[in-house]
């Protein structure tokens, strides 16, 4: 298993790769890619039982990202885990390419296609509901944006995944607290949402979701049985690179030429300064 | 003291009915519900997902019979579509039942995104489709579904004229690896002539003539089938077809019948915009022929209220209207 320092490693090297991408694309949704990355990343790296070998066997893991437009950051994890050649990221949102800007079954390790918000997580309880119809032993994991919460279907999803008691079923939601027009609380607010969660009888855990030990600890197994989890992620949108962190104008924010030569040096600093043990 | 119910259907066209030896079936949707008890019988994978719909959509008896492959979502029909994805994406041969009103409306989007776009192969059914539910007004009547769905990529349209048709559309769902939209009335039908086998994406031709063509599909089709009978006893005589299959329309069927018609009639139960007719205009159009065509259905106006009865009877879906509605195109200049 990976060591915390080279999971941390990989998240630099992940956030480099989704700044390569999205400049080359000259498009992308930066601030919420950098958010979750390191999310994707303990998921894919320490939590969920799923890779190339096994992506068409009935008990892998499920990941359904709901928060579609955060692409990149599913795209560049997918790539590092051998879906696909990292070379083909070249083709994100040109003619013909199947890497559009929210993820599609037609890209390797995808599970179901998202985009619309609202529907990662109805999407998921009816596959953990399926997983517990068979008796199967999956888990089923889904990524929510903060803001992506004023969506009504969540709240149909999250009654009817205590309802039939989905231990199984985690809902990551990625609270960066920003959103394309301000800050969510000040857009449609949701707090107080750990109460919200609880009240609609999930079991809740708040971390810090750029603390690789942290995440794993509240993602290695469920949290209570007989209910649905919801691991509230308190997350800083652009982060890891100076002047994007917090600046909501980086939600669909593509670098200038200058503006990406920063960032690279913030990150290969970043790289630079981790132990060698790391490698 | 309630009204009487108003007849779907005058004493003259029972007797037309009668005269032709057709006999009255059960609703759809009945069949329907036997017909997936059947499938589900044999399949344990096969579910039925209902929001709050089990009663309407006559699905009791498949609860009763096979408890554990009914799945309750509640008044929520957003979430009904998603979960049904899910449980599809994981292996299960998803039927999600609702009424058509609000499955092809609230839960457009999940039809749209997380079955017809993501590939899962999910039935979904509309149950009490068209104005079924009648004097319950225009919030209950899907007058806009074909079109809705029409307009988006993989996703079957198959809306059955009777108890055969809709055994065999049932059938073809579960058994066909594409999202498919059955719709289903709740009035009992008359049972049409049945010829050879048919295939659910074909045209059923009911009846075959030299002058003209209804085509038809749902619940309005019998009253094709009686109006051609009527003009018959003018002269007139009339190709009949059922289609079931409104995406994907059977191209060869309705222009074969095109080719050969002086007048074509298209009725349905549904808007006239974006429908069948609409369906059949464009294909025979680009095909070049030119007969003279008619749509039938619900024009784009505040439906009158009413029974389902009343209101096919305001808009000519009757044994007598349609008949009127042949002869007027077929001697119109």
């Amino acid at each position: 298993m990976l060591s915390d320092q080279q999971i941390e490693r990989k998240s630099l090297e992940y956030r480099r790769d989704i700044l390569r991408w999205i400049k080359l694309a000259g498009a992308g949704h930066t601030g919420g890619s950098l958010s979750c990355t390191d999310i994707l990343n303990v998921l894919y790296n320490r939590i969920m039982r799923v890779g190339p070998e096994t992506f068409t066997s009935p008990d892998r893991d499920r990941y359904v990202q709901s928060k579609g437009h955060s692409v990149e950051a599913l795209f560049v994890v997918l790539a590092d885990k051998g879906f696909f050649r990292s070379e083909e990221l070249a083709t994100l949102c040109r003619y013909q390419s199947h890497f559009v800007g929210h993820p599609t079954r037609k890209i390797p390790g995808v599970e179901q296609n998202t985009g619309a918000l609202g529907h990662g997580l109805p999407i998921s309880v009816g596959m953990a509901l399926g997983g517990k119809l068979d008796k199967a032993t999956f888990r089923v994991f889904t990524l929510l944006g903060d803001g992506e919460l004023a969506e009504g279907s969540n709240w149909e999803a999250a009654m009817a995944a205590s309802h039939y008691k989905l231990d199984n079923l985690t809902a990551i939601i990625d609270c960066n607290t920003l959103q394309i027009s301000g800050h969510t609380k000040d857009v449609m607010n949701n707090e107080p949402l750990a109460d919200k969660f609880k009240a609609f009888g999930w079991a809740v855990k708040s971390v810090d979701g750029h603390s690789i030990d942290k995440l794993t600890a509240a993602l290695c197994e469920p949290l209570e049985a007989g209910k649905p989890n919801a691991i509230i992620a308190k997350t800083i949108k652009g982060k890891g690179v100076s002047f994007m962190e917090n600046v909501g104008k980086w939600h669909h924010g593509v670098p200038s030429d200058e503006q990406y030569q920063l960032a690279m040096s913030e990150l290969n600093a970043a790289l630079k300064a981790l132990p060698e043990d790391s490698l | 003291m309630s009204a009487p119910a108003p007849s779907l259907f005058s004493e003259a066209a029972i007797s037309t009915a009668t005269a032709l030896g057709l006999t009255l079936g059960r609703a759809n949707l009945e069949v329907f519900s036997e017909t997936l008890i059947e499938l589900a019988s044999e399949n344990p994978h096969l579910l039925a997902v209902t929001s709050d719909s089990r009663g309407s959509g006559k699905l009791v008896p498949f609860a009763k019979a096979l408890p554990k492959q009914i799945v309750e979502v509640g008044i929520a029909e957003q979430n009904l579509v998603g979960i049904a994805a899910g449980l599809s994406s994981v292996g299960k041969n998803v039927f999600a039942v609702s009424p058509a009103c609000f499955l092809t409306a609230r839960s457009l989007e999940q039809v749209k995104n997380d079955i017809a776009y993501s590939d899962n192969p999910v039935t979904i059914v509309g149950i009490s489709a068209g104005v079924s539910y009648g004097a319950l007004g225009s919030t209950h009547h899907s007058l806009h579904d074909i079109a809705a769905l029409r307009a988006i990529n993989n996703i079957r349209i198959i809306n059955p004229a009777d108890n055969y048709e809709a055994r065999e559309a049932v059938k073809a769902a579960a058994a066909c690896q594409q999202p498919v939209y059955l719709r289903f009335g709740k009035a009992p039908l008359y049972n049409l002539p049945t010829a050879e086998a048919f295939d659910t994406q074909k045209i059923r031709v009911l009846k075959q003539g030299s002058d003209v063509t209804f085509l038809a599909t749902g619940e309005t089709v019998i009253h094709t089938l009686l109006a051609a009978q009527a003009l018959e006893a003018k002269g007139v005589k009339c190709n009949v077809a059922s289609v079931p299959s409104i995406k994907p329309l059977d191209k060869e069927g309705v222009l074969g019948l095109a080719a050969n018609s002086k007048a074509i009639v298209t009725v349905e139960e549904h808007m006239m915009n974006g429908g069948l007719g609409e369906a059949c205009a464009a294909l025979i159009a680009q095909a070049a022929i030119k007969p003279k065509f008619k749509i039938v259905g619900i024009p784009d106006e505040y439906t009158v209220t009413g029974s389902q009865a009343d209101i096919f009877q305001h808009y000519g879906i009757t044994m007598e209207g349609l008949s009127e509605t042949m002869l007027h195109l077929l001697w119109s200049l």
